[in-house]
This record gives C-alpha cells, sequence and structure tokens, in this order.
C-alpha cells in the first residue's frame, strides 16, 4: 500500500492566450506522503514550467493553495495523493475568477472584508513602529486578519449556489460575526446594517457546505445563522413596538 | 483584477450548481432534496388542481379517475408524495429554527432527527395506503 504508484493528473489549464480552457494529462510516481502540492509543483518543475500554482507555507496555514480536487475544495499542501483515486482532477476554486491555471483572482474577498471590520487585533497587539528593535516592522500594520480564518476561499467555493456576485460570502459573514461578538472600539451598529441585506446574511442557504470544507474550523454556516439571530432579536422589538403603535391609533 | 477577470474563461456547467450535490456533506444534500421536493409539491399542487376541474365533467369522469388513481403505480406516487411533504415540512422546521439563530449547533443532530421522522411517518403511511 506504500509503494510508489503512478498517478494520472488532470489539470486545468487557462491562460491569457488560451481561446478556451483545457485538461493536460500528467503521470507522475506518487509515494505515500505526496501532496497533490507536491505533485503539482513536481509537474512544474519537470514537465510544465508554465503551470500556474500558488503556494506559500506548505503546511495548510497560509491558506493561499486552495483549490478543488476531484470536485472537492481543499488546500493541496495537506491533501495526499493516497487519499484519492485515480484520476486526481485539478481545478480552481469556484466563485471567484481565474488569473491563470490553478490561481484564482481573490481581491473580492478582502474587498468584503474591509467594511466589516477585519482589523481584529487589538492595538496593543499590534507591532509597532520599527525602532530598529527587535520584532517585526510596520510591514505588518493593516494585515491582521480575524482570528483562524486564513483567507483560502474553500468557503466561497463549496457554496451550492455560487453564482451571485453580489454575496458577501461567508468570509466575510463571520468576520463580521466576531466584530459584533467582540466589537473591540468598532461600531456594532454599521456592521449589523451591513450584513442586514438580501445579499448579506439573509442570501445564505444554510446547507453549511461551508464550514463542511473550512480547513481552520471558523465555521462560517453556524456564524451567519448567530448573525441572523441577532438581526432578528434586533427586528422583533421594532417591529412588535410599531404593532402596538399602530394598534393603538 | 480587471486583466484576471478577462482570462475567465471557464465554460458554464450545463446544469445547475446546485443539482449536483456529489461528493458534499450531508447539509447540502438536505438543501438540494429541500428545493427538489419544494419544486414537486408545486407541481403537484397544480396537477391536484387540473385533476380536481374534473369534477366539472361530472361524476362518471370523476370516479373513472378515482379508480384510475387506486391502481399501484399511484398510490406509490401517493406514498412519494408523503415522503416528500414530511420531509420539506420537518427539514423547512430545521431550516428555520437555525436560520433563526435557534439550535445552531445541533444542525446536524436536527437533520438526522428529521430523516428518522420522514422515514416513520413514511413507513405508516406505506402501511395505510398500500396495505
Amino acid at each position: 500500500m506504500n509503494a510508489p504508484r503512478t498517478v494520472l493528473l488532470k489539470v486545468f489549464r487557462s491562460g491569457p492566450d488560451d481561446k478556451a480552457p483545457r485538461y493536460d494529462q500528467f503521470r507522475l510516481t506518487a509515494g505515500p506522503r505526496t501532496t497533490v502540492l507536491d505533485a503539482l509543483l513536481a509537474v512544474r518543475r519537470r514537465q510544465d514550467p508554465s503551470l500556474a500554482v500558488r503556494h506559500s507555507c506548505l503546511h495548510g496555514s497560509c491558506g493561499t493553495c486552495g483549490m478543488r480536487v476531484n470536485g472537492r475544495e481543499v488546500l493541496a499542501c495537506v491533501t495526499r495523493l493516497k487519499e484519492l483515486g485515480d484520476p486526481v482532477v485539478v481545478e480552481p476554486l469556484a466563485g471567484a475568477p481565474v488569473a491563470g491555471d490553478l490561481v484564482v483572482d481573490m481581491e473580492h474577498v478582502y474587498q468584503r472584508l474591509e467594511p466589516v471590520g477585519r482589523p481584529l487585533v487589538r492595538a496593543s497587539e499590534r507591532a509597532g513602529k520599527n525602532d530598529g528593535k527587535a520584532g517585526p516592522g510596520p510591514v505588518l500594520e493593516g494585515l491582521e486578519r480575524f482570528e483562524d480564518c486564513i483567507e483560502c476561499g474553500l468557503c466561497l467555493s463549496a457554496r451550492p449556489v455560487a453564482g451571485d456576485p453580489r454575496f458577501l460570502g461567508p468570509v466575510a459573514l463571520a468576520a463580521a460575526e466576531r466584530v459584533l461578538e467582540e466589537p473591540r472600539g468598532a461600531d456594532p451598529r454599521a456592521v449589523l446594517g451591513l450584513v442586514d441585506d438580501a445579499h448579506g446574511a439573509w442570501r445564505c442557504h444554510t446547507a453549511f457546505e461551508c464550514s463542511a470544507v473550512c480547513p481552520a474550523r471558523v465555521d462560517p454556516g453556524a456564524a451567519i445563522m448567530r448573525l441572523r439571530g441577532r438581526l432578528l432579536r434586533d427586528r422583533l422589538p421594532r417591529l412588535v413596538g410599531r404593532y402596538h403603535r399602530e394598534g393603538r391609533s | 483584477m480587471t486583466q484576471a477577470r478577462r482570462h475567465d474563461r471557464r465554460p458554464q456547467p450545463r446544469r445547475p450548481r446546485w443539482l449536483d450535490p456529489r461528493g458534499r456533506h450531508l447539509g447540502t444534500w438536505a438543501f438540494v432534496a429541500n428545493r427538489l421536493t419544494g419544486l414537486g409539491l408545486v407541481a403537484y399542487l397544480y396537477l391536484h388542481l387540473v385533476i380536481l376541474s374534473t369534477l366539472l365533467r361530472g361524476p362518471e369522469a370523476w370516479d373513472g379517475l378515482v379508480e384510475l388513481f387506486r391502481r399501484p403505480v399511484f398510490l406509490t406516487f401517493d406514498l412519494l408524495l408523503v415522503a416528500g411533504l414530511a420531509f420539506h415540512g420537518l427539514n423547512g422546521l430545521r431550516v428555520a429554527l437555525v436560520g433563526s439563530g435557534l439550535l445552531v449547533d445541533w444542525h446536524r443532530a436536527l437533520l438526522v432527527a428529521a430523516g428518522i421522522l420522514v422515514g416513520l411517518v413514511t413507513l405508516v403511511a406505506a402501511v395505510r395506503i398500500l396495505a
């Protein structure tokens, strides 16, 4: 079982000069610990240097190597080939524009995080100005992210209905829920106003697929449901009050 | 970003994404089943109205239709209808509860409970309809 085996990779390819996307096939030998990312990097090194694939940490904490493998959203660096069948179909994440081959443009994710108050790291925890002392310099300023989310985008791709570009998305909604839980100086009313929208918390289909694929166990599906509960608790007294006022008049 | 978007030439899938829950988790299967049973129930409602309109053609036409619907194949459809109705109702209750921020951490257990109840309701209906 642990002996190396030959695996067929079918890799989605789409570049700026391509008229239509295609699937290229690569055969390679994989050991028991070979990951999808290992295989893709081996393909790029030995068979096709033009293959576009994004990665950074190689151990599942940076979230840059998110992709669809055999139709499921995974981090390629922690997904072993031996857990998959043969052939292995590798595609970019859905719900985001393809920049090239397996790389998608994540800008819209970051854009949606900004208005919900993404920086959740306390001011006292931020790296100070680089004054020559030990520690990180000012380059970290503004790069903070909320809690455990690694912004990999797997949740965006896994949604059963991923066609609406106006949807705030699980990443931003889960971040909004954290802001409301622990505002740390942020204005909860503004965040509530942002998510209380047909394309906000109410757009979710309650399938919890986003939570199922989340490699950081952020559980964005539950966060969205808690957001809805909060919005309802916020709305209900106003609705009851209006009903009473209209009843008296 | 504009340049990146220009490169995205992924073909549109032939069927809606939500119609293919293969490899997905239980919640997505429940979502798909809820949609399909909902569409089925809407279709049945209109079919039911069309069937009721047979009454306008007199008692003979109606009695003939009732005789037809007593055949096993139509009784099986009745059973399917009961199962679809039970699932759509019970899962809808779960979605309404969880979607209101209640019992959020119990959403999987609620789905399993709904599934068990649907099975029981369908079993009782099978005994009553097909016996």
